[in-house]
């Protein structure tokens, strides 16, 4: 049903400390400050000399700190991390390494940005933790809906139920939600918690 | 070649550019229009020396949509196996050779912020290509040319005077400049693509200092023409073909069968694209793995070998060909 085997859909490796970069550069949205926390248990606290945190989220704030990182920011909103998360990635130099972690809207998110100051998404660390709610573009108005969680799902722009493909666009950072009635409207399963 | 269609060419020009390089214009012999190419890409030259059928590569560095002719540029390498010797002492203006379809294995990330180029010697060639078509884009890139003197360096004073000192800096053995690769890449900004291009050992170090200081491997790209290194003769079964030929001393395992009238996939001829792998049916004897496209584990496991580079050290190898 979600039509499955979709090449776009994007993987999710998991954080991996780049021994050889000269600065880290962390975005890290709510559960996704787990990832980094990991990491230093893993591998210990000698990067964070040369780390920058940028965090939103209500949770792990306290634990973050604690880390003592060369620069650890919180922004208030996600459109606000991603503001800075762009002017830091223009001012930047090579040898910086971008880790990524959140909910697949949130990684999805800050890879644009990414993206839209050249640097390869194959370069990006990612990292998936928390909810697996999905952002996704409805292809018949174009419109755009945050956090996602079931199958099929109602277009909050148009009212058209649409089924959620694992298609995926990177420039949009969105899944394709097409339309799964347009025979016979009404006709639509209901909908069922997939992405929780 | 099946991928390649070729297209007989004359040589319209020579010019001796530097020290042993020269160029050579090459026009199609039925006057039409030459194919449209990337900046990075190059063609493979084919040409009847004496009995031998040579198939090299060079890359081009004429104008990317230039379609009136090609331009390649060609060192004459003393321990060549006569490519580079046919070109530079036996072929003269009017002369016919043929040329491959442009390939390009060594294209520019377009995505990138910036591009950084390290060439070494005649490794300045792809680059001349790449810079005139990012000069047209409005590209952001910058060029480091090492060569041994001035006068062995190809291009470097019309570059410099095309892209300008802040765009191309020169750097000569004999006069003690080094490129400062580790100072160079350390101030670039994010989104940068860095490209080499030279003598194996220079390539080498730029990539290692490229993965100390923490550049992705998406953003590292190089050129190597692997010439295929030379060995003892030996016997290559060519078991679809029903056929078994001789491997010479200065031949290539890709050379021979084509010799022998046999039509073997190829791109880059330097055991860098992968198009020419060869699985073995049998082998008596080391295979000598000259490429560096086959992963460790396929090089140990005997199955496979890239016949336009590597060899076998022995007497026989049955070729599923
Ligand atoms: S032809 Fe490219 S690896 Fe052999």
């Amino acid at each position: 049903m979600l039509v499955q085997g979709i090449k776009s859909r994007p993987v999710y490796t998991g954080f991996a400390i780049d021994e050889n970069a000269q600065r880290h550069l962390f975005a890290l949205e709510g559960e996704g400050a787990r990832a980094l926390l990991d990491q230093v248990k893993k591998v210990g606290k000698e990067f964070l000399a040369v780390s920058e945190i940028l965090h939103v989220g209500e949770a792990h704030g306290k634990e973050l700190a604690a880390l003592g990182a060369d620069i650890l920011w919180s922004a208030p909103t996600t459109p606000v991390l991603l503001n800075r998360l762009r002017q830091n990635l223009i001012n930047a130099r090579m040898g910086t390494r971008l880790y990524l972690s959140g909910t697949e809207g949130f990684i999805g998110q800050a890879m644009k940005v990414a993206l839209e100051q050249g640097i390869d998404f194959g370069s990006i660390v990612t990292e998936h933790r928390g909810s697996e709610a999905r952002r996704v573009q409805c292809v018949h108005c174009k419109g755009i809906t945050d956090n996602v969680t079931t199958q099929p799902f109602t277009c909050s722009h148009c009212g058209l139920t649409l089924l959620v493909r694992d298609h995926y666009s990177r420039r949009l950072a969105a899944f394709q939600g097409v339309c799964i009635d347009a025979e016979e409207p009404g006709s639509a399963p209901p909908p069922e918690v997939r992405f929780p | 070649m099946t991928i390649n269609t070729e297209m007989p060419v004359h040589v319209a020009a020579i010019t001796k550019v530097a020290d042993s390089v020269k160029r050579f214009r090459l026009e199609r012999v039925d006057g039409g229009v030459m194919p449209v190419f990337s900046g990075g890409a190059h063609v493979v030259v084919a040409m009847q020396d004496g009995k031998l059928l040579r198939h090299n590569p060079y890359s081009l560095m004429s104008r990317p949509g230039d379609t009136s002719a090609f331009e390649i540029s060609v060192l004459r390498v003393e321990s060549s196996r006569g490519g580079s010797h046919f070109l530079h002492d036996k072929i003269s203006v009017g002369d016919t050779l043929t040329v491959s379809q442009p390939i390009n294995l060594f294209p520019f990330d377009h995505r990138g912020r910036k591009h950084l180029f390290f060439a070494g010697g005649i490794g300045i060639t792809p680059f001349i290509a790449m810079m005139a078509q990012m000069a047209q884009e409005g590209r952001n890139f910058e060029l480091h040319y090492a060569m041994r003197t001035r006068s062995h360096g190809a291009y470097w004073q019309e570059l410099a005077e095309r892209y300008g000192p802040s765009r191309v800096k020169i750097y000569c053995d004999v006069e003690n400049l080094f490129i400062p690769v580790d100072e160079i890449l350390a101030r670039q900004p994010l989104g940068t693509h860095m490209y080499v291009c030279g003598p194996a050992g220079m390539i080498d170090a730029v990539l290692g200092k490229g993965k100390a200081l923490g550049w992705p491997r998406q953003n590292l790209h190089f050129e190597r023409f692997l010439a295929p290194p030379t060995g003892k003769p030996f016997e290559a079964v060519l078991q679809r073909s029903g056929k078994t030929i001789t491997v010479g001393e200065h031949q290539s395992m890709l050379e021979a069968i084509e010799a022998a009238g046999v039509d073997a996939p190829y791109l880059c001829r330097g055991g860098a694209c992968g198009q020419c792998e060869t699985n073995i049916v049998s082998c008596t004897g080391e295979l000598l793995h000259n490429d560096i496209y086959l992963e460790p584990a396929d090089k140990a496991s005997g199955k496979k070998i890239m016949i336009c580079v590597s060899r076998l050290k022995g007497e026989t190898i049955t070729l599923d060909i």
